[in-house]
């Protein structure tokens, strides 16, 4: 059972979005940068475009506190690792430390190597996650996300499950949705958070 | 704010009324977002010299201009730069760089500075989106006051990184009355001399600006601090930052700092410049986003160290240099890429180390700079092991490494010999791909399939050299692919010209690949070229081209017809085919590469991101009829798997463009009205599955 993670108020929270090119990791960072900066927190987000779009793993930093210099987060470093794909889930775990949490998306993309049959997809890659942290989080965060209203809500459901380990209450949460999400999928959105965070007290 | 947005920002409250561009990661999103405000006309230009000629032009009329590429823009930009620095400005004229260590979406990692010591102009490096904001504004006011285009320099992580920034209103900047003045801006030789002369006094000048700028300062970070400490009221520009925090802050403008009685603390004995005494903490300079590395190491490893800051990276402040360099044991500078700061330390008489300790490739981190820092790592004989250099994509060493993008035209298998723990180096990378749907898979598809040799060039279809298309020979730099292909007909002979083609997008071709074409037709080439029209420019993220019909801001204008163009070129065989219709695409590049002229084929399909996408019927492999030929495969689309020997169509994935429908002889792909049956995908492991 992962415990609150209670932080110094000086020490940045680092946490690492990790995912595959398309799936809404962007927003999910800014998301987050919106709820600390509201909180008066230094907030640095480093977002990865180009090439990385096209269905390449891809990983956002969000790193806040009293004071954030570098915007990037090195292996070790990361508070908790919110990952929208299973198999880049396991990718960056070296990135996570000691006694971070996990929160995992349990669907599965394959990359092109598997596609192909150069490669196979891993088995057990949530085992995985779990033997590194404890309570790490992995739920089908796509079906959750349908469920609720809208398929790419996956992100929302995500920050619900995460919500519980930084230092933002529901309310502020909220706020940060209906100030960064797109109106048209407000609803579905506030929905697919809910569902998250209600999981991540269960 | 992002690093390019704020810049943009900082064009807009600078009241800059002209800026132009050609798109390039990372700099894309700084014309973008100026093209919001609808005070500043904004313009994709063809290429990047085209840019900076036009904000040039409205330099000289009198208004504030800017201009933003990516760093092998520059090189394209670099002939107006250079005489632009003979001829000054009448309003503020800046060009925004940004350089890519680590080569996240570029073909070299070239270091800009050294265009501003070569072109003599100075350059500015901020290492945040504050300083994006504040630093663009100064450098009007250096490009104005020193008569000369300053460079702004950015790096990935400043130009995509958010942080926080506060604005101000736009101060209006009025036309400057425009008055002809042929000895400054006629740069024929008798001219030219005359300004060159004045270039080098400006040099001088700013040499001295450079000993006194708040843009270089120096602060404290105490020995076992989290923060700085706190001491003097820093007096940089923009010095308050959201979060109270902040004034643990301390950077002191080191030429003011002279003036204060050296009272209070370490910071003051810092400032008194040479006096060789007391050790002196470990000095570091260091600028940009090196300096955040600094910060955040001196930080995490509680070292005290003095940093001297320098956001003027040319000229460099030598007098500043060598007294924040005496009585200290050691002195550091830190950063990324070439030598800069370092090299003109040394020569100044500083004594410093800097690549001793850091590579000269790729990206730093604060972990390197902390290794550095710890005096047990002094010696470190293999500094390039510290650097994040040798984890493209950002990925951990440990890693399978991503295959590098192929638009850097070097998809080396890499990384395996690195040692990598059990568990993760199974893992299957996920290197980038063509979208479904993309009309450039079939082209390579049919290429590959005709064993043809391939010049390849910039754009999402470079990604065409990865397998299982693999179906590239080379990529240089934009518009490359005809003059290369043209080069290997006259150097090995028109049969094998017969088995060459080059490729290039339509964004590519109007950038730079013009020229190359009339040269094969001007020389009597053979060469074949294929222009891949997707109407847009598609890998920075979907820009306007000259070749769309639209302009930056959507608005409806003129269109250049390709077809026409080649004809005037006088390239007599031009086709235009779709390149889904693959046995028409097959039969023109067969018989195209057989004629020994010069040939164009433009295969025109638009990419199937645009909002103007149709997709057709929804299909699905149909297990019965599948004989597992795994031609479907050949296409390389991420919708189509091999699950242990059964071909899956990923619904969630597919764009239902239909060219798999084509690829089956067995009549497999079926179209199916409900396409979810198909889809086995996300709905695997776990669950619902915390305990």
């Amino acid at each position: 059972m992962p415990a609150t993670a209670a932080m110094p108020a000086a020490a940045a929270i680092s946490i690492l979005i990790v995912g595959v090119g398309g799936q809404g990791t962007l927003l999910a960072s800014r998301l987050i940068g919106r709820a600390a900066t509201e909180r008066g927190f230094d907030v640095k987000v480093s977002e990865v475009h180009g090439m990385s779009q096209r269905g390449g793993s891809v990983v956002t930093y969000v790193k806040y506190g009293g004071e954030v210099s570098s915007p990037l987060i090195e292996p070790g470093e990361a508070d908790i690792l919110i990952a929208f794909e299973l198999l880049e889930a396991a990718r960056w775990i070296p990135y996570l430390r000691p006694g971070g949490q996990i929160v995992a998306n349990s669907q599965k993309i394959d990359p092109m190597p598997v596609i192909t049959g150069a490669a196979r997809y891993p088995d057990g890659l949530a085992e995985v996650l779990r033997e590194k942290c404890e309570g790490a989080l992995v739920v089908d965060a796509l079906t959750i996300a349908t469920e609720c209203g809208n398929a790419r809500s996956v992100n929302m459901v995500l920050l619900g499950l995460a919500a519980r380990f930084t230092a933002f209450g529901e309310d502020e949460w909220m706020g940060a949705i209906r100030a960064v999400a797109p109106p048209k999928a407000l609803e579905a959105n506030i929905r697919a958070f809910g569902r998250g965070y209600a999981l991540s007290m269960a | 704010m992002l690093g390019n947005e704020a810049v943009a920002r900082a064009a807009y409250e600078a009241g800059v009324t002209v800026a132009t561009a050609y798109p390039g990661t990372p700099s894309t999103e700084i014309t973008e977002c100026a093209a919001k405000y609808g005070e500043i006309y904004c313009e994709w230009a063809p290429n990047e010299k085209v840019a900076l000629e036009v904000a040039i032009g409205a330099s000289i009329a009198g208004a504030r201009a800017m201009c933003a590429m990516k760093h092998v823009g520059l090189n394209v930009a670099a002939d107006p730069l250079f005489t632009a620095s003979y001829t000054g400005v009448c309003a503020g004229l800046v060009v925004v760089v940004a350089d890519d260590p680590g080569q996240h979406s570029s073909q070299n990692e070239q270091d800009s500075r050294y265009y501003g010591l070569s072109a003599k102009v100075p350059v500015l490096e901020p290492s945040d989106s504050r300083e994006c904001l504040g630093f663009v504004k100064s450098a009007f006011e250096i490009s104005e006051a020193y008569d000369t285009p300053v460079i702004v320099r950015l790096t990935t992580r400043v130009a995509h990184s958010r942080s926080l920034v506060e604005v101000s209103d736009r101060r209006p900047f009025p036309l400057k009355p425009y008055a002809k003045n042929m000895a400054k801006y006629v740069m024929m030789p008798a001219m030219a001399k005359r300004r060159h002369i004045e270039v080098e006094k400006r040099m001088r000048r700013l040499e001295a600006y450079a000993e006194t700028t708040e843009l270089n300062s120096v602060e404290s970070r105490a020995a076992g601090s989290q923060t700085g400490e706190s001491c003097v009221a820093g007096s940089c520009a923009a010095e308050s930052r959201a979060g109270e925090s902040r004034a643990a802050e301390n950077r002191v403008a080191g030429s003011r700092a002279e003036e204060r009685p050296a009272a209070e603390n370490q910071t003051g004995e810092s400032q008194a410049g040479g006096s060789v005494g007391a050790a002196r903490p470990i000095g570091v300079i260091t600028s940009g986003m090196s300096w955040q590395y600094v910060r955040e190491a001196a930080a995490s490893s509680g070292i005290g160290v003095e940093i001297l800051k320098l956001g003027l990276v040319h000229p460099l402040p030598a007098e500043k240099i060598r007294s924040f360099a005496a009585g200290r044991e050691r002195v550091l500078v830190v950063e990324e890429l070439a030598p800069f700061i370092e090299d003109f330390a040394k020569k100044s008489g500083a004594q410093a180390v800097g690549k001793e300790l850091f590579p000269a490739v790729g990206e730093l981190s604060a972990r390197a700079v902390a290794e550095a820092l710890a005096p047990a790592k002094r010696a470190s004989p293999q500094p390039a092991q510290s650097g994040r250099s040798q984890s493209p994509n950002g990925q951990d060493a440990q890693l399978p490494a991503e295959p590098q993008p192929a638009q850097s035209g070097r998809a080396e298998p890499q990384a395996a010999e690195r040692p990598q723990p059990l568990e993760q180096a199974a893992l299957p990378s996920r290197p980038p791909v063509l979208c479904p749907g993309c009309p450039h898979r079939s082209v390579f598809y049919v290429l590959r399939k005709l064993k043809l040799n391939v010049c390849g060039d910039i754009g999402c279809y470079t990604l065409g050299a990865m397998p299982p298309l693999d179906a590239m020979d080379t990529c240089i730099c934009m518009g490359a692919s005809i003059g290369v292909a043209h080069g290997m007909d006259k150097a090995r002979g028109p049969e094998f010209a017969g088995r060459t083609v080059a490729v290039i997008g339509d964004s590519t071709f109007l950038h730079s690949g013009v020229t190359g074409l009339m040269d094969v037709v001007y020389n009597k080439g053979n060469s074949t070229v294929l222009i891949l029209d997707n109407s847009i420019t598609g890998m920075t993220g979907h820009q306007q081209n000259p070749g769309t019909g639209y302009t930056i801001r959507s608005e409806e204008t003129s269109r250049v017809d390709l077809e026409k163009l080649c004809e005037a070129l006088g390239v007599r065989r031009i086709r235009t085919v779709d390149p889904f219709d693959v046995k028409g695409l097959e039969a023109a590049v067969r018989a195209e590469t057989a004629q020994a002229e010069p040939s164009v084929i433009i295969a025109r399909r638009p990419c199937a991101l645009l909002k103007t996408y149709r997709p057709q019927e929804a299909v699905f492999i149909d297990a019965g009829k599948c004989a597992r030929c795994k031609r479907c495969m050949a296409i390389s689309c991420a919708a189509i798997s091999d699950r242990d020997g059964r071909m899956e169509i990923n619904a969630a994935l597919c764009a239902r463009c239909g060219l798999c429908l084509k690829m089956c002889a067995f009549g497999a792909i079926r179209p199916c009205a409900e396409a979810a049956g198909a889809d086995a995908e996300g709905k695997s492991e776990g669950g619902r599955s915390r305990e």
